[in-house]
């Protein structure tokens, strides 16, 4: 790394608190450059001017109403999967099992329309989808969570595997469901009768999703910035030693968290079937699980913070698939961009963090 | 009924990219990364593979196709690719100690991007009507067995018909095996990945042993898209095709308690689980084949609490797997 010399060249140390203007000033000027990088390599492939190629992932979210809208929604759903994870996140246990977690609530959901729909009233059913949907994801969720808690099984490993056996058990269902026969789809479920479709608030399709996380995104920041289950799940994660010796019960807590952690992307499997698709289909989730852990990240388990980086996320997605659109690209090229940019955010925690002190007086210092 | 000797064959080419993918999996992990980028890896191994046997192939239309550079180019594309990748995860996570889950997932966002993208512009490029290229020269070299395997009946068919990425896979995971357990760099690894802490007092140089075994680990992986592309698929690349292999490496990897030697039989086990629902006569009852889909990622999970509840100290994952290092932490 350096030459070896008496003294190395500069050495690493970790930073005290930084306020939060410069960190943000950090991922800031990250994010510029990792969009000028992208802008480049953009108009490398397209030939375009790089000042287009932004334009049109402006026009990817902003260009008519209804890109807004289904761009609020998108953030909405980001954003649910997101506050899922947090709290398990918060304690130091990496659920990277949200995609199968939501998923077992669409199933429990689209469960609940289909085979319920002749025998129950609409109200019921709609009812009855919130209650299973939320104890499926709750359940995801706590398979893991009981042997982590007593056998100390390696979470990250256990929810990743649930994700699949998840995205088995759907696809299984999309063939026994299947409508029309042998088209191994699902479909839209009852298109005619609408039962189990979540009422619209106006003619805003997708306003009742928003609301409903706006007010699940709130009540995660009070319950983990200002309860005693917030309090004791931040003690696990800082220490489990300390935790047991102020006399936390280390295992409840963790399965607790993560019945909670399970019960809210139950709730986003849920609204997606019931609010958003009226449909399952094993991508339904569209690896929001696995983005959800980048939001969560980068947002510091912030759940405020956290709005701004799943727009951030959704924005570029959205951005780049428009791109793709316009200058004809394959729309992989939209995960390329992403992947460049949370290279350069992810690099960027690192002078959060830590700063480089160099040799005597060197003067070149610019962190 | 259930045809044993077509069977097995279909499940070693099918476990092998599995066996590569986990064997660079389990070294990078006994050095303490867990690195979630392995499917973007095995993607961006692949398609770089692909760049270099395309432009091979169109250089050499009229004829000169020669076999051995046929081999070598991909190969070596191949490796450069996979070894990028591994010095960003590298970067990220050792030299700027970035959050490992969050850089794994970013790299297998990336990666699987990169490689559909340059899939999808080199079938542009090829002006082809089928959304996939054929690399069939290449292919036909890297799948070429030995002549007699043809001649020796049912054992040739177990044993000889593989091309010799397969044979070099096995060699791969056996001599990763021999260092991990039997040698003086090995223990140093190890070291590395259980306690980083008292690694650096004994004065191993803890970042150059993680930027080793996960470069390394990342190239091994690489291979394994290659095989997949050049003899599984004969040489087609189509986008996505891969599929959600890389996962399953990862699960082999828990599978067979960070032993790369018990890999190469529980590589084509997993290769058999995930084809047998070809085999095993469901009648028109679609459903039930993805049921049996399922399969490797149950066991995995089985495997995995087994192992934790039995305890035993040397089934463990490393102790500080995931964890990043820094020397002025306590």
């Amino acid at each position: 790394m350096n030459k070896r010399t008496r003294e190395p060249l500069f050495h690493v140390v970790k930073r005290a608190a930084l306020p939060w203007y410069a960190t943000w000033g950090i991922r800031g000027g990250a994010l510029l450059a990792a969009l000028i990088v992208c802008g480049v390599i953009t108009s490398l492939v397209t030939g375009e001017n790089p000042l287009q190629v932004f334009a049109a992932i402006w026009k990817g979210s902003f260009g008519t109403v209804r890109k807004l809208w289904v761009l609020l929604q998108n953030i909405a759903m980001l954003l649910c999967v997101s506050l899922a994870v947090t709290p398990a996140f918060r304690m130091r246990c990496w659920n990277l099992g949200g995609e199968g977690q939501a998923l077992a609530g669409a199933l429990a959901a689209a469960a609940c329309m289909i085979c319920l729909r002749d025998k129950l009233p609409n109200g019921l059913i709609i009812l009855l989808m919130i209650v299973t949907s939320i104890l499926a994801g709750a359940l995801w969720a706590g398979i893991p969570a009981f042997f982590k808690a007593r056998f100390n099984t390696n979470e990250t490993l256990f929810t990743l595997m649930m994700n699949y056996v998840a995205t088995q058990l759907v696809a299984y269902y999309c063939v026994v469901w299947e409508s029309p026969k042998g088209s191994g789809n699902i479909g839209v479920i009852n298109p005619n009768t609408q039962i189990g479709w979540f009422p619209q608030i106006g003619s805003y399709k997708y306003l009742l999703n928003i609301i409903i996380v706006a007010v699940v995104c709130l009540a995660m920041y009070v319950y983990l910035n200002y309860s005693k289950h917030g309090y004791e799940l931040a003690v696990v994660g800082e220490s489990e030693r300390t935790a047991r010796y102020v006399g936390i019960k280390v295992d409840r807590v963790i399965i607790r968290t993560m019945l909670l952690s399970g019960a809210i992307c139950g709730l986003a499997g849920l609204l997606l079937v019931g609010s958003t698709h009226h449909t399952l289909t094993p991508t339904i989730v569209e690896g929001r699980g696995f983005t959800a852990v980048m939001v969560s990240w980068l947002a510091k388990f912030n759940p405020i913070w956290m709005i701004l980086t799943s727009f951030l996320l959704v924005f570029l997605g959205r951005g780049a698939s428009e791109i793709a659109t316009k200058f004809a690209l394959n729309s992989s090229f939209g995960d390329i961009l992403t992947g460049i940019i949370l290279f350069f955010i992810i690099g960027s925690e690192f002078f959060i963090n830590y700063q480089l002190k160099f040799r005597s007086k060197a003067g070149k210092e610019d962190k | 009924m259930f045809d044993v000797i077509s069977f097995i064959p279909r499940a070693v080419v099918q476990g092998i990219p599995l066996l590569l993918g986990s064997t660079g999996e389990t070294l990078t992990e006994k050095s303490g990364n867990l690195n979630l980028g392995i499917p973007g890896i095995m993607y961006v191994g692949a398609i770089s593979g692909v760049i270099g046997s395309f432009f091979y192939e169109q250089s050499t239309a009229s004829g000169g196709f020669n076999p051995f550079t046929g081999i070598l180019i991909p190969f070596v594309c191949c490796l450069i690719g996979s070894l990028l990748m591994g010095l960003l995860y590298c970067f990220l996570t050792v030299t700027l100690r970035a959050n490992q889950n969050v850089t794994g997932l970013a790299l297998t966002t990336f990666g699987v991007g990169f490689g559909n993208f340059f899939g999808g512009s080199l079938i542009k490029l090829s002006g082809s009507e089928l959304p996939s290229i054929i690399l069939s020269s290449t292919s036909y070299a890297f799948r070429s067995s030995l002549p007699v395997a043809e001649k020796l009946g049912v054992f040739g068919k177990l044993f000889l018909s593989y091309g010799f990425l397969a044979y070099l896979a096995v060699v791969i995971a056996l001599v990763a095996s021999y260092i991990l357990k039997r040698t003086r760099l090995g223990l140093h690894l190890r070291a590395v990945g259980e306690s980083p802490n008292t690694a650096d007092a004994a004065g191993i140089n803890v970042a150059r042993h993680k930027y080793m075994a996960t470069c390394i680990g990342a190239m091994i992986a690489g291979l394994g898209g290659l095989y997949y592309v050049m003899d599984y698929a004969s040489g087609v690349w189509s986008n996505n095709a891969f599929g959600d292999r890389g996962w399953l490496a990862i699960a082999l990897v828990i599978f067979t308690v960070w032993r790369p030697n018990i890999g190469v039989l529980a590589s084509f086990l997993f290769g058999g689980l995930y084809i047998v629902h070809m085999y095993i006569p469901s009648g028109m009852n679609l459903a039930v084949k993805e049921l049996y889909k399922m399969a490797p990622y149950v066991v995995t999970i089985i495997v995995l609490v087994l192992t934790s509840m039995r305890n035993k100290r040397e089934n463990q994952p490393p102790a500080s797997l995931g964890l990043p290092y820094f020397r002025e932490e306590r």
